[in-house]
């Protein structure tokens, strides 16, 4: 067999080995996360290494008292969800609003700084959460917003404004600068080019956009610690596992029931809009 | 001010002489274009300034103060000021050895996840049954909430209870469970030698490497697509074998982008804080400089301290980025134009 010969088969078998591997790391941790939340806590402790539960033994009041709210002897999972959702939302509506003109004026407009702009807004990434962590924990202690959701949003849009503008403004420069200019003859304004032209045809960006602004304000635990850890009614999901954990003594398979509830919102969106998502992130990528 | 004369003056020759062009009421097309992109980006940049480039200027500030969180309430922006924060950081006990456990951190999820990400990308290029599915799901331990995945990683790993340890008894062998990340260092035989493996922290980058390959899996297989077909097959005409044609054809297309990614999860994972903080806590030898700024601002309300840690851990990072462009940036450039 010649070497050519010997590789091809090697590597046949490997890219199976591999992908097979690859299968195990990815799914395996969320059917153990899955697992633990339905199987009673005895089980698991009896025999850990078992990889299923039986039928009968199956049990949903992990989430029930995941879910319940604390007056009723839960842990109020519900309402963090909803201050999570507020606050992902709130984000991605304004991320959205401030980031759809500025990309707009860096793939479209020649002004004095605009190319440095997007260069500018990047570089807010180099700068280590820890590091503004600080100042604007005492900024948010002194003008009282401190513990407020409205607070822990305008940090996560400073977070996530550089990433947007540069997933939009990838999309942008693949618009047709010639339906803009037809547009600008009928007698549209830039707003109006913007808001009745541009951005219909970047739906799908705008989409995927959003979507990964949502994922970053849903799963961000670190300024939630800092900003809301000392008010228990306005926690994220995130920081209220985390204090769940850190609490008085909890069995694990309740801290895995709050895990998927945690979990299961992000997971499901990113199914949705997968293709939408991965295009977003990678578009320029591929021309390079 | 000064472009929008600029502008004006380039223009100016344009227009026939006899008309004022200057002196026109109507501004000139350019300088429209201008306004408006500056009014376009004022929003961004007004967030970013507020929530950005303020704090960290205030950091500057403060890690040159005495300032202590009960009364930075009340203490003017301009005052005590001092040096004793960054000799207190230079000098306290286990600040080197937090900055080595770092850059090892780093560098080791850095490479770790490209390398594993390439593997991804190699093994799923050519489509087979299942493979969107397999390719959505690979993506999972990115987009998953950090929390989550690290308690899922905990409870694994456990002594007690986790199926790492149950199974590593079973189908290993393992004489003792082995705690996963409350170990500094397991001494290990190995063919009659004897070393010391600082056990969490390498625990630490397999899940920074597990949590972040599909970012670099991501990115690779969309430059992979790219690569145009002919090639390989021209050089399996003239005889390349699989690791041939990968070194000298697939390999060359895919470096910008391994350059990119290496820049950006080297920045991303040298400020991390969440996935060490939640998985050890920054004990057992995982002590990173993030974890440290955190237990200097909370556990002894040093925010003078804090902020020199910050700041001192904002210039290592700066130096590194300075010597790695000025060395490689020219390769970079090149591979990227």
């Amino acid at each position: 067999m010649s070497r050519a010969q010997v590789e091809k088969r090697i590597f046949g078998v490997l890219q199976w080995v591999v992908i097979a591997f690859l299968a195990v790391i990815t799914l395996f941790p969320f059917y153990y996360m899955l697992l633990l939340s339905v199987k009673p806590i005895d089980q698991l402790l009896l025999d850990p290494g078992r990889l299923w539960v039986g039928f009968s033994e199956l049990t949903f009041s992990t989430y029930q008292n995941v879910l319940q709210s604390v007056d009723d002897g839960g842990q109020g999972f519900l309402g963090m969800l909803g201050n999570s959702a507020l606050v992902a939302l709130a984000t991605v509506a304004m991320t959205l609003l401030a980031s759809v003109p500025g990309a707009y004026a860096v793939s479209r407009l020649r002004f004095f700084g605009g190319r440095q702009v997007s260069a500018v807004f990047l570089a807010v990434y180099l700068f280590p959460a820890t590091l503004l962590a600080i100042p604007l924990f005492v900024m948010f202690a002194r003008i009282g917003l401190q513990g407020s959701l409205v607070g822990l949003a305008v940090v996560y849009i400073a977070q996530t404004v550089p990433v947007s503008i540069y997933m939009l403004k990838n999309y942008f420069i693949t618009i047709p600068r010639s339906i803009e200019e037809a547009a600008a003859l009928d007698g549209c304004s830039r707003l109006q080019t913007l808001r009745r032209v541009v951005l219909p045809l970047a739906a799908p960006s705008l989409m995927a956009t959003g979507l990964y602004v949502f994922m970053i304000a849903w799963n961000e635990f670190l300024f939630a610690l800092l900003f809301l850890a000392a008010e228990p009614g306005k926690w994220t999901v995130s920081l209220g596992l985390q204090q769940l954990a850190n609490g008085i003594e909890v069995p694990k398979t309740i801290l895995m029931a709050g895990s998927v509830v945690l979990t299961i919102p992000v997971v499901l969106l990113f199914y949705a809009a997968e293709r939408l998502l991965t295009e977003g992130l990678t578009s320029g990528a591929d021309k390079s | 001010m000064s472009t929008v004369q600029g502008a004006e003056q380039r223009q100016s020759p344009a227009p026939s002489p006899g008309r004022k062009a200057r002196q026109g009421r109507t501004p000139t097309l350019a300088q429209r274009e201008n306004r408006t992109g500056l009014a376009f980006v004022s929003p961004t940049a007004l967030v970013v300034l507020v929530v950005v480039i303020l704090p960290i200027a205030w950091t500057v500030l403060l890690a040159f103060q005495h300032a202590r969180l009960v009364d930075i309430q009340s203490m003017s922006f301009l005052s005590n000021w001092t040096w004793e924060n960054f000799t207190e950081v230079f000098t306290s006990p286990g600040f080197w050895t937090s900055l080595w456990t770092t850059l090892v951190y780093t560098a080791g999820s850095t490479v770790g996840s490209i390398a594993l990400g390439l593997v991804a990308a190699l093994a799923l290029r050519r489509p087979f049954r299942g493979r969107a599915l397999l390719r959505g799901s690979m993506l999972l331990p990115y987009v998953a909430p950090v929390v989550a995945v690290t308690f899922v990683w905990e409870i694994a790993l456990s002594p007690q209870f986790g199926i790492v340890n149950e199974w590593g008894g079973k189908l290993l062998g393992w004489d003792k469970p082995i705690a996963f990340l409350s170990t500094r260092s397991q001494e290990i035989s190995l063919l009659g030698w004897h070393v010391h493996l600082p056990l969490a922290l390498l625990t630490v980058i397999a899940f920074e490497i597990w949590r972040y390959f599909p970012f670099a899996f991501l990115f690779l297989l969309a430059r992979l697509q790219a690569v145009p077909a002919g090639l390989e097959e021209a050089a399996t005409v003239d005889g390349a074998t699989h690791t041939q044609r990968f070194r000298h054809i697939v390999l060359p297309q895919l470096m910008p982008v391994i350059a990119l990614l290496s820049v950006l999860r080297f920045i991303m994972t040298f400020n991390k804080f969440d996935d060490v903080y939640l998985l050890t806590g920054g004990g057992s030898g995982t002590d990173v400089v993030a974890v440290r700024v955190y237990d200097f601002l909370t556990a002894r309300y040093d925010v003078g301290a804090a902020a020199a840690q910050a700041l001192v851990l904002a210039l290592i990072l700066a130096v590194l980025l300075g010597v790695y462009f000025k060395f490689f940036a020219k390769r970079v450039q090149e591979e990227a134009s």
